[in-house]
């Protein structure tokens, strides 16, 4: 059981799990500023950015594809932000007609270039793969201190885990503007502070977040993990810090639950293989929130 | 080829699948509007990503029964009937929770969609092969469609299109003035729910054609491209079904023509097509107008300030205003005005005299706030009353002593 766990589960649990925290975490003050839908999306734009970087360079490699995704989710917001101001469009209807717009060009791309021989579809970047991240040195929990065997870790653990540090950095450096802009922009402003400038700052954190994530996890988990973890921890707490704690608690408990629901649920139905991680994971928040939105003391409360 | 198509001539399944993309962009079209006027539009990217768990549970049920899990028509009710748990879901979290509408909707769509994926991973499980329909409807695959499969698609989008045109003068109130329904005794909340309905109906029927993913552009690209043309708020619907249907029906087109034309984005990106255009060459709201408009406007401005200069002797520095006068022959390029440019000179300095004197007249305060800089003052006074200003500029004003 130990060497199968470590070597099998271990590495995509634990890349679900700083999947789901780095995307909590800027949820949170994305759902306070009521732009949850940037999540949304900053993960359907991703897609032609990787495209693109994969036509560029034509292989999948990860440095081109993560500044491939950078660049288009940066190329989303520019474009929204121009179409509400240029058409005076609200901005939820010209988040849609962007993001759809640029997904709809992304299949395109695909379904036009020859993606035959490498491992790049659609439904690989709604779903990601992450049971197939496994890590095949491992022979038991001895395996976490032995150099040569970590060495053959999925490349895709120590990225998430980078850009999960780099979003824990960034929220604790800025915690204090980010609060006091989310709650009253007037006040931060006055102030001193750029509420612009930290507005496109936490989106690009976000970026950072979606786009690390979307590689091993997918899109849906990405959307899923950005809002449910908030939306439920702001129900349970009127205190923003605590928010983000509950925050990270409920991204990890979807995170190890959904996991093994995927992996272990189906055999106690009787059944023999596992069901998608990504999607049971984005089920699992589902139901996390469900029960907060039905019993978390501050669910009806305005704020305190 | 697509000139085949686009005159329907690739056959009669091809026919039928434009056919119903047509009459689906229509529906989708002024169903769109009457979301996007209540500022709504998101609310139906919800609801589209929440077929997909209906989809799979109507494949297993219908396996489960000894049926084809393929039947399109079971697949659509399954699909309709999850749809309509995530709008309950998106109004109950609204409604019971402090939540924001858009963590409602985020929430619902991905924790739906999760779900689904996890069913469809279940039948994937179950009995391999008979699976490959429903990947199509994600993205929408007309391709090698059934012939029944077609006339429903054509049927429903008909039906969906009789509905939304039945509703519209209800949903037309409800979206510019609730309130004024209201008081004219029209039941809101029913009038919202058909609304929804609809787009319900919309999106169901477009599982096949456009996709679960992409129905939501049909829904809200039509109504902001057609926003751009108009400002007659009845127009904006009739105008919105047109583009939807357009671009359905050149998308379904262009998509036959040729492998490797998803259907659903080459349509999304019709529409889109159709919308840059509108966003840089529509009158008025257009980026091309704006431009042009502050282009006339920043030359009015330069043409005024450079006449008053020249009527007080001023030099000029500013080119821009140089390169003006000179070419409307009004100053040498050395800057000294022509006769015809004294004149002129002359008249913009008695006007700012006018308007001077004007603005000290009490019962023509209004008229006097009209004062712009840029305004000819015959426009807002009668030829009386500028005789009258004109008497008073040249009554005596008194002797410093």
């Amino acid at each position: 059981m130990g060497s199968e766990f470590v070597s099998l589960s271990l590495p995509p649990m634990l890349i679900g799990i700083f999947a789901a925290i780095a995307c909590a975490l800027p949820g949170n003050f994305l759902v306070l500023r009521k732009q949850a839908l940037i999540g949304d999306a900053i993960s359907h734009v991703v897609l032609p950015g990787i495209v693109v970087a994969f036509l560029f360079t034509g292989t999948v490699t990860t440095w081109p594809m993560m500044i491939g995704a950078a660049v288009a989710a940066l190329v989303a917001v520019i474009l929204i932000e121009a179409i509400q101001r240029l058409g005076k469009i609200e901005p939820g209807a010209a988040m849609g007609v962007v993001f759809t717009s640029m997904f709809a060009a992304g299949v395109l791309l695909l379904e036009r270039s020859d993606t035959s021989s490498v491992h790049l579809d659609v439904e690989h970047a709604l779903m990601g793969n992450l049971e197939s991240l496994i890590w095949l040195d491992a022979f038991g929990w001895s395996s976490l201190l032995d150099p040569e065997a970590l060495a053959g870790l999925p490349p895709e653990l120590p990225r998430i885990f980078i850009a999960m540090v780099g979003v824990i950095a960034f929220i604790w450096i800025f915690w204090r503007p980010l609060k006091i802009s989310t709650f009253d922009e007037g006040f931060a402003q006055v102030m001193g502070m750029q509420t612009g400038a930290l507005g496109l700052a936490l989106v690009a954190i976000s970026a950072v977040a979606a786009v690390a994530a979307f590689d091993a996890v997918g899109s849906i988990i990405v959307i899923a993990m950005f809002i449910c973890p908030p939306a439920a921890a702001r129900l349970m707490t009127n205190r923003l810090g605590r928010q983000v704690g509950w925050s990270v608690v409920f991204a990890i408990l979807s995170a190890v639950f959904g996991y093994v629901f995927a992996g272990y649920g189906p055999m106690w139905f009787g059944g023999q293989d596992s069901v998608s991680a990504a999607g049971m994971i984005a089920t699992v928040s589902g139901v996390i929130l469900a029960l907060a939105a039905l019993f978390g003391p501050a669910r009806g409360g305005s704020q305190a | 080829m697509i000139w085949q198509a686009l005159t329907l001539q690739l056959g009669y399944n091809a026919t039928l699948v434009a056919i119903g993309a047509m009459l689906l962009g229509v529906s989708a079209g002024v169903t769109g509007t009457f979301l996007f006027l209540r500022k709504r539009a998101l609310v139906s990217d919800a609801i589209s990503h929440a077929t997909l768990p209906g989809v799979g549970l109507a494949f297993i049920v219908m396996v489960a029964f000894g049926g084809d899990g393929r039947n399109l028509a079971g697949l659509l009710i399954g699909s309709a009937a999850t749809a309509a748990l995530g709008l309950a879901s998106v109004q109950w979290l609204t409604r019971r929770t402090r939540l924001a509408e858009d963590s409602a909707i985020g929430a619902v769509l991905s924790v739906f969609f999760g779900f689904g994926i996890v069913l469809l991973t279940v039948i994937q499980t179950m009995q391999s092969g008979r699976q490959a329909g429903l990947d199509g409807l994600l993205l929408g695959s007309t391709a090698g469609m059934l012939f029944s499969d077609a006339v429903l698609i054509a049927v429903g989008g008909a039906l969906t299109l009789a509905l939304t045109l039945l509703l519209r003068r209800p949903m037309i109130m409800v979206a510019f003035d609730p309130e004024f329904a209201a008081a004219q005794g029209m039941n809101t909340r029913a009038v919202d729910f058909a609304t929804m309905a609809l787009v319900m109906a919309v999106t169901v029927v477009g599982l096949k054609i456009v996709g679960l993913i992409l129905i939501v552009a049909l829904l809200i690209i039509p109504p902001v491209t057609a926003r751009f043309w108009t400002d007659n708020t009845a127009r904006v619907w009739q105008l919105s079904g047109v583009i939807g249907g357009v671009s359905g029906f050149i998308g379904a087109a262009i998509s036959a023509s040729a492998p490797a034309l998803p259907t659903g984005p080459i349509i999304v990106l019709t529409s889109f097509t159709l919308f840059a255009l509108s966003l840089f060459f529509a009158p008025n709201r257009g980026v091309l107008a704006a431009i042009l408009r502050h282009l006339r406007f920043q030359r009015r401005v330069h043409m005024r300030q450079g006449l008053l200069a020249l009527a007080q002797g001023q030099p000029i520095f500013e080119r821009y205003t140089m390169r003006i006068l000179a070419r409307e022959g009004l100053a040498r390029a050395d800057g000294v005005a022509t006769d015809d440019g004294r004149a002129r000179a002359a008249k913009a300095l008695l006007d700012e005299k006018r308007w001077e004197i004007l603005r000290g007249m009490a019962d023509h305060e209004s008229t006097a706030a009209l004062y712009d800089g840029l305004r000819q003052i015959e426009t807002v006074v009668t030829p009386d009353q500028l005789a009258e200003i004109d008497a008073r500029i040249a009554a005596p004003q008194g002797v410093p002593a």
